[in-house]
């Protein structure tokens, strides 16, 4: 297995190379966001957050990490 | 003051107001704040604890990747001591407020959410027939939804049907500061309604608030009003005060005001 090969996926608006080989789990543990404190669309899927780990990234994955901010 | 002592409304245990209940869910504070633009999270937290208020807004964003830690609101207000209201501000679409309703759903605190779908950009007022339409749509899938409107009675009746477990009128635009400036359309829309009518929005001051609560409405919900005070903990005060001052008067039926004096003092019993 090649552990150095990337992917390109658009996160955040933002396009990125990531490693492959990630769940949705371990992206995020790897940009350092607390899981049980954000929410995760992936490819316009709301996932649930109990199950992060069963979703793997993959090539032109579009990401979407949202939180609560400041509103009225 | 503890937070408990300002929650603890004597209004509700003596009995002179009866606590406010959306969907079954009960609050002894007739006041929801907003937690948006204020200079310092401090300041946020220590303002809304002094307003009294149980419910407060968040609103759903991206996760900024570069800096998460300050902006993250859970952060700063915990969420066992108040009942998140998640909005969909920022929203010009029923498809889009209906993404952001889905997304505010599955952080996991509950089903509540307060509709926003904003029509026009310079006012900010609501695109009311989108606004029914994500109404509907959400109230389907078991949210309990609570929709910012315009002052106009038809729309407010139209999100009844929609199965909305609130209706917030605006007193005036967000973030104006102008107070209310339909209250005959403000009572109209209380009288007809079954659901809680909360005025949502263009609270300025103390004496707003005041107003907006003699029009016999169930609560009001602002914002700007304290996060743009010059003192917004002393603003949470008087807002608090003015929440109940005008929620009891509106109970209390005001005397028949008259254009002319009527004294109080005996015109009998004068010496020569």
């Amino acid at each position: 297995m090649n552990s150095t090969k990337r992917i390109q996926v658009r996160l955040n608006g933002k396009d990125r190379d990531v490693t492959s080989g990630h769940t949705v789990q371990s992206l995020l543990e790897a940009i350092e966001l607390n899981p049980l404190a954000v929410v995760v669309e992936l490819n316009r899927e709301i996932l649930d957050r109990n199950r992060y780990s069963d979703f793997d990234i993959r090539e032109g994955d579009t990401i979407e990490v949202v939180h609560f901010v400041g509103g009225g | 003051m503890t937070t408990t002592d300002l929650r603890a409304t004597p209004e509700v245990s003596q009995g002179l107001d009866n606590p406010l209940e959306i969907a079954g869910v009960t609050f002894t504070s007739r006041l929801i704040v907003g937690t948006g633009k204020y200079t310092t999270n401090q300041i946020m937290v220590d303002a809304i604890r002094a307003s009294g208020a149980e419910m407060v807004t968040v609103a759903v964003r991206r996760v900024d990747l570069d800096r998460t830690k300050e902006e993250a609101i859970l952060h700063h207000l915990n969420p066992q001591e108040f009942f998140l209201l998640a909005n969909t501000a920022g929203c010009y679409t029923a498809e889009d407020a209906i993404r952001y309703a889905r997304l505010a759903r599955a952080a996991g605190f509950n089903e509540f959410v307060k509709l926003e779908v904003i029509g026009d950009d310079e006012t900010l007022l609501p695109d009311v027939q989108a606004t029914v339409e994500a109404a509907r749509t959400l109230s389907d899938e078991g949210f309990k939804v609570m929709a910012y409107t315009n002052d106009d009675l038809v729309t407010a009746l139209r999100l009844e049907e929609a199965g909305c477990v609130a209706v917030m009128p605006l007193a005036s635009p967000i973030g104006s500061g102008l107070g209310v400036v339909n209250p005959y359309f403000i009572r109209e829309i209380k009288r007809r309604l079954e659901v809680p009518v909360i005025v949502d929005a263009g609270v300025g001051t103390a004496s707003d608030a005041c107003v907006t609560m003699e029009q016999g409405v169930d609560g009001v919900l602002m914002n700007t009003a304290l996060a743009a005070a010059d003192d917004p903990v002393r603003m949470a005060h008087a807002m608090r005060c003015a929440t109940i001052s005008g929620r009891l008067a509106f109970l209390a039926g005001r005397m028949t005001s008259r254009e002319i004096a009527v004294p109080s003092s005996p015109r009998v019993g004068m010496l020569d």
